[in-house]
């Protein structure tokens, strides 16, 4: 048991590995040999058009929904055929903020942070009320957040609520599904800058499937395009807008697309003149 | 490896705390306490994190707790060989740091009582308003579109018709059937004591149309097609679509209630005949199996003993049955906002309600026939 933990812990290499995955549904096939790498410490964006698997891809990963056929390691370990007490030992490692949020609609803020923690963890209940303060203070909230149910909080905080519970258990690898969709562009830029922040700060992976080319632009390492039943590309947008396929041209060449490029440029060149 | 352990030596110039491990989350609950006593200690504490594997934000938040309580209390702390990152992260986790309630504040117990006492007569009297609001708005919109009724939706109708009525005439036959079996079976079983057997047919008749066909009836379509209503309506309201309705210009009672009551209506008394007929069946069956009486003869002696007023009365109580029935169902659906989980409480309440209501206006009711002398 020690040995696995470890093992683990000091997990080189790719922190997660899709290879050749296959996802059928009846007739219809959302991936046809899928390979994905993304290695430690990256923030990795997933983006790709309605219907190319983006949830699809995550929910495989997190062993949310078996896959047709293929390979996917996590922290070098596979997520099919995992045992009960190996599989808890990577979820604990992993946080996800999904799209809606999930909170617990039956407990408050401060709860549903501490449900991880109660969950995996022998701890008082003072040391818990003390780490729930602090992790909602991390993500952005005040002390008022914590005695609120979810449904009294705005789309904004509950996304941050829900980002304080993923980050509960101080994970290695967060997974993001559309973290800024529904947020007005000041809240999404304040969210960008939050997770650019903690994963920094912390040394955290990240997961992201977004369609929000600012969040593209300004925080991902890479970006991986899913087209065609597979990952098209997964590059620095940089060398992406070289690539010469429609959808990739059209997507980050379109209107928004160079809004979006247009605006980091300024930025880059605004924070060259200051420097 | 692994677990973080605390080194702890003395020296001239105080404490010197060397730590090992990993300093995260999964142990943390040992050494917090080992910190917190430190607190307290007004010597000069070096804390030596230089052979430290990992810290996460849960240790670095240890970390500053001991080191600002100890500066509160006026104490020295020195960190050494801590790098950039951890150093980084115990600033990151001390301007995050609050102090958080975790739950609402809470009254007191016997102010909570009061309070909660207070919150169901208000909530039973708001309920009581927006009903009779409800039930208004529903009755002006029937009698609008009694007088143009070539603006009532008769496919809805019919099509909510065919789902209150026709879909369930097999699980309203089986039932009334079986009800009447057991009526017959357990009447007999109590009259062979007087040798007045055949009083059972009496018995089936009567009961079956003037009380038990309509009643079970009501109870099974509260239970199917109220509870439906109540559901439908809600999620509607959920995803906005009763908003949409209005803006558009269609005005959700028109569109969703009418047809709904209205096919209730109409479906009750149909079911409900067809009820008390299924549960004469039942009756006449077990008569013929185990009191020896032909079916031929069970028929014929009905027509004498159930006097036609019985008829009545079941027939005249089917339709107002139906009419509550729609009308909770609709007005639970419609009361849903929120969440999800609303609808499931608006739902039981619709039925709860539509039952209760069946029951008591069932024994208005028979005080009111008996006084019209429809014995």
């Amino acid at each position: 048991m020690a040995a696995e933990t470890a093992d683990i812990e000091d997990h080189e290499g790719p922190i997660i590995e899709v290879k050749g995955l296959v996802n059928r549904f009846g007739e219809q096939v959302v991936h046809d040999g899928l390979d994905l790498t993304v290695e430690r410490g990256e923030i990795i964006g997933v983006v790709g058009g309605s219907g190319t698997g983006k949830t699809v891809l995550m929910r495989s990963i997190l062993g949310l929904q078996s896959f047709t056929a293929g390979d996917v390691h996590i922290f070098g370990k596979p997520v099919k055929g995992l045992g009960e007490q190996e599989e808890l030992e990577v979820r604990r490692r992993f946080g996800v903020l999904f799209q809606n949020g999930a909170l617990f609609s039956t407990l408050t803020v401060a709860e549903n942070v501490q449900v991880p923690l109660r969950e995996f963890h022998k701890m008082s209940q003072e040391l818990m009320d003390e780490i729930a303060g602090y992790k909602i203070g991390l993500t952005g909230l005040g002390p008022e957040a914590g005695p609120k149910y979810p449904s009294e909080l705005s789309g904004g905080m509950r996304k941050r609520a829900a980002l304080a519970r993923a980050l509960a258990l101080d994970p290695r690898l967060l997974f993001l599904d559309e973290p800024t969709a529904g947020l007005d562009p000041i809240a999404a830029a304040a969210f960008d800058e939050l997770i650019l922040e903690l994963s920094e700060a912390l040394g955290l992976t990240v997961f992201l499937i977004t369609h929000d080319l600012d969040t593209l632009y300004t925080i991902c390492d890479r970006v991986a395009v899913l087209a065609d039943k597979t990952v098209l590309a997964a590059a620095p947008i940089e060398e992406l807008l070289e690539i010469d396929h429609p959808w990739i041209q059209e997507y980050f060449k379109g209107p928004r697309g160079r809004a979006a490029s247009a605006a980091k440029t300024a930025n880059r060149n605004r924070e060259a003149a200051t420097a | 490896m692994g677990e973080a352990t605390i080194h702890d030596e003395r020296t001239d110039e105080g404490r010197r705390l060397t730590l090992h491990g990993r300093l995260t989350v999964r142990f943390i609950e040992k050494i917090s306490p080992r910190l917190r006593e430190m607190e307290d200690d007004p010597v000069p504490i070096v804390l030596d994190l230089k052979d430290m594997k990992r810290v996460d934000t849960t240790g670095a938040w240890v970390l500053y707790r001991l080191i600002e309580n100890r500066r509160e209390h006026g104490y020295e702390t020195e960190l050494a060989g801590a790098d950039d990152r951890i150093q980084g992260l115990i600033e990151q986790v001390g301007k995050a740091n609050q102090t958080v309630k975790i739950r609402p504040p809470q009254m007191q117990r016997r102010y909570a009582v009061l309070a909660r006492i207070g919150g169901w007569i208000e909530g039973g009297v708001h309920q009581f308003g927006t009903f009779l609001a409800f039930l208004g708005m529903t009755m002006l919109a029937l009698v609008k579109n009694l007088r143009h009724p070539r603006r009532l939706r008769w496919l809805a109708i019919m099509r909510q018709a065919e789902v209150v009525g026709v879909s369930a005439l097999g699980i309203v036959g089986l039932m009334s059937f079986l009800v009447g079996i057991v009526i017959a079976q357990q009447g007999a079983v109590q009259l062979r004591q007087f040798g007045a057997e055949v009083f059972v047919i009496n018995l089936v008749g009567r009961i079956t149309f003037r009380e038990l066909g309509v009643l079970m009836t009501a109870i099974m379509v509260a239970g199917r097609s109220g509870s439906a209503f109540a559901a439908q309506i809600g999620s509607m309201k959920l995803a906005e679509e009763v908003d949409a309705m209005r803006t558009i210009g269609m005005p959700p009672i028109e569109v969703l209630v009418l047809p709904r009551l209205l096919a209730t209506t109409i479906a009750m008394p149909l079911l409900a005949f067809y009820g008390a007929i299924m549960a004469i069946i039942g009756g006449t069956l077990i008569s013929w199996l185990q009191l020896g009486i032909p079916p031929v003869t069970f028929i014929l002696r009905i027509q004498e003993v159930v006097p036609i007023t019985d008829v009545w009365v079941g027939l005249i109580k089917a339709p107002v049955f139906g009419i509550i029935i729609a009308v909770t169902g609709c007005f639970q659906g419609m009361q849903v906002s929120g969440n999800a989980e609303e609808v499931g409480s608006r739902t039981t309440a619709a039925v709860v309600q539509a039952i209760f209501l069946v029951i008591v206006l069932d024994a208005f009711f028979a005080i009111f026939f008996s006084v019209l002398g429809w014995l």
